[in-house]
């Protein structure tokens, strides 16, 4: 029944899988970012309390959102990877990690950014900056991590182990920032309430989230290609496919 | 039956989880107190660390009280972080890891009695000093206790986060800033709850809340950590 799942395992169909479904994650990511930004930056009201500034949360809440979502995949992964030793899980992690820091980075970014005009300062140690910013590190180290081992196998399960402890911590770091930043909230920053989201400025927020989506999906399956074929390149079907020059 | 005590592996001969647990913490001991530069080191850190603040920020008691409870607790993060590399690096050059790993008795226990013995060297005398150390920064005294406390419980979880970070870097030949780069971020919600426990016990506010965090903190520690450690240490004792 199960019997699908162990093609996932086998490095030829995963290499001809991202082969096949990379170029319809990227245009279909470039199309869904062309009309989100279009009906987001053009379409969309103005917001009654921020103006035109509040654009900016159509790159800015999905590059959020991805950067959590990518690490649980890599955490996932990796969990995946240490039980099971299915050396593509940890080219997964291995290759999410580097888009989910620059996601993170991005979100940081713009949210410093929007900071300006509604703040008055590129930053302010916000709950929710503040844990995106600790979100950056513990990719950093991550990512350092593995490239200070030098035995590949043995790289990949260290920052395995840190992965899923990183993924652990996650939401106590969370937590513990949100509530030590209710104790010192400055009195100058009101506190907006969550108003409901028009239904014209919904739209092409979800039409961008599916897009850093589908972006994301597209980098993976990109990195994976090259991942595979690095690891493989002493197998016989890499050396069909580089003399049939379909690589 | 004579003939069988010979074996050291028939079962009757292998010590119990207990006497492993305390013949790992005193052998620990022993080592780390013979060696005193590398237990004194840390504490001569936490000392001067905590000096230069009021050199840099000026000696107006207002201010320093202020920033009493985070410098220390700063300082602290930073003392057990240094002393980290202690736990298991000599271990794996000489080959004792590897016989802790082979050896019946779970790895993970023995990881504690390490850790263990690295917190009564490094993170207990830490906490004995700090008294000294907020008067020197003008801490009032009604937040003396708070800070032992907090310290105590928070050293614990340091200890503990920290071996993981020890262990997964322990084939490295420079791991000390990629150890901070891993352990930092994960020091940040014991750093909250202690820092602001003190700055709490300062005002003159309840601390109850925060000292039943950072105990539950490493309680949680305690029964996850070492196993954590164990994994990471199975890998870098299979790089050398």
């Amino acid at each position: 029944m199960f019997k699908w799942i162990h093609k996932f395992g086998s490095p030829p169909f995963v290499y001809r899988l991202c082969r096949a479904l990379g170029p319809w994650m990227g245009w279909s990511c470039l199309a869904l970012i062309c009309v989100g930004l279009y009906l987001g930056l053009v379409q969309a009201p103005a917001d009654y309390e921020q103006g035109e500034s509040y654009r900016i949360i159509y790159i800015h809440v999905p590059a959020a959102w991805m950067s959590m979502f990518v690490y649980m995949v890599m955490a996932i992964a990796s969990f995946v990877f240490l039980v099971w030793k299915l050396k593509l899980a940890d080219l997964v992690a291995s290759a999410s990690a580097p888009i989910g820091a620059s996601f993170t980075f991005i979100a940081l970014v713009t949210g410093s950014i929007w900071g300006k005009p509604m703040w008055g300062t590129w930053w302010v140690w916000d709950a929710r900056l503040t844990s995106e910013l600790l979100l950056l590190f513990l990719y950093l180290g991550y990512i350092a991590l593995r490239g200070a081992i030098e035995t590949p196998t043995m790289a990949a399960r260290a920052a395995a182990i840190l992965a899923v402890i990183g993924v652990v911590n996650i939401p106590v770091i969370h937590y513990s920032v949100e509530w030590w930043n209710t104790l010192h909230q400055p009195a100058s920053i009101a506190k907006f309430d969550k108003p409901s989201i028009h239904i014209s400025m919904l739209i092409p927020l979800l039409l961008m989230v599916l897009a850093f989506q589908l972006l994301y999906a597209w980098n993976l399956m990109a990195k994976l290609r090259t991942g595979i074929l690095q690891r493989e390149k002493r197998a016989r079907w890499v050396a069909d496919l580089v003399e049939a020059g379909r690589v | 039956m004579p003939e069988q005590s010979q074996h050291l592996d028939s079962p009757a001969d292998i010590p119990g989880i207990w006497s492993a647990f305390m013949a790992v913490l005193s052998r620990d001991l022993l080592i780390t107190l013979r060696k005193r530069q590398q237990w004194l080191n840390p504490l001569i850190f936490f000392v001067i660390v905590i000096t230069m603040f009021p050199l840099a920020v000026g000696p107006e008691a207002g201010i320093l009280s202020l920033i009493a409870p985070g410098v220390i607790w700063v300082a602290a993060l930073l003392a057990t972080m240094l002393s980290l590399d202690m736990l298991f690096t000599a271990d794996l050059a000489d080959g004792t890891l590897e016989q802790l790993a082979l050896s019946p008795q779970p790895l993970s226990v023995m990881v504690l009695a390490k850790v263990l013995a690295h917190w009564l060297v490094s993170g207990l005398p830490l906490v004995l000093l700090s008294p000294l150390l907020g008067l020197l920064l003008q801490l009032p005294s009604q937040a003396m206790w708070v800070l032992v406390f907090s310290l105590g419980l928070g050293t614990i979880a340091l200890s503990l986060i920290g071996a993981i970070g020890a262990a997964l870097t322990v084939s490295l030949r420079h791991a000390g800033l990629l150890l901070s780069v891993l352990v930092l971020p994960l020091y940040v919600p014991v750093l909250i709850f202690g820092s602001n426990a003190v700055a709490s016990a300062v005002n003159g506010q309840p601390v109850e809340a925060q000292l039943s965090l950072l105990a539950a903190i490493a309680l949680v520690c305690l029964a996850l950590a070492p196993w954590a450690t164990a994994a990471a240490l199975r890998v870098g004792i299979a790089i050398e």
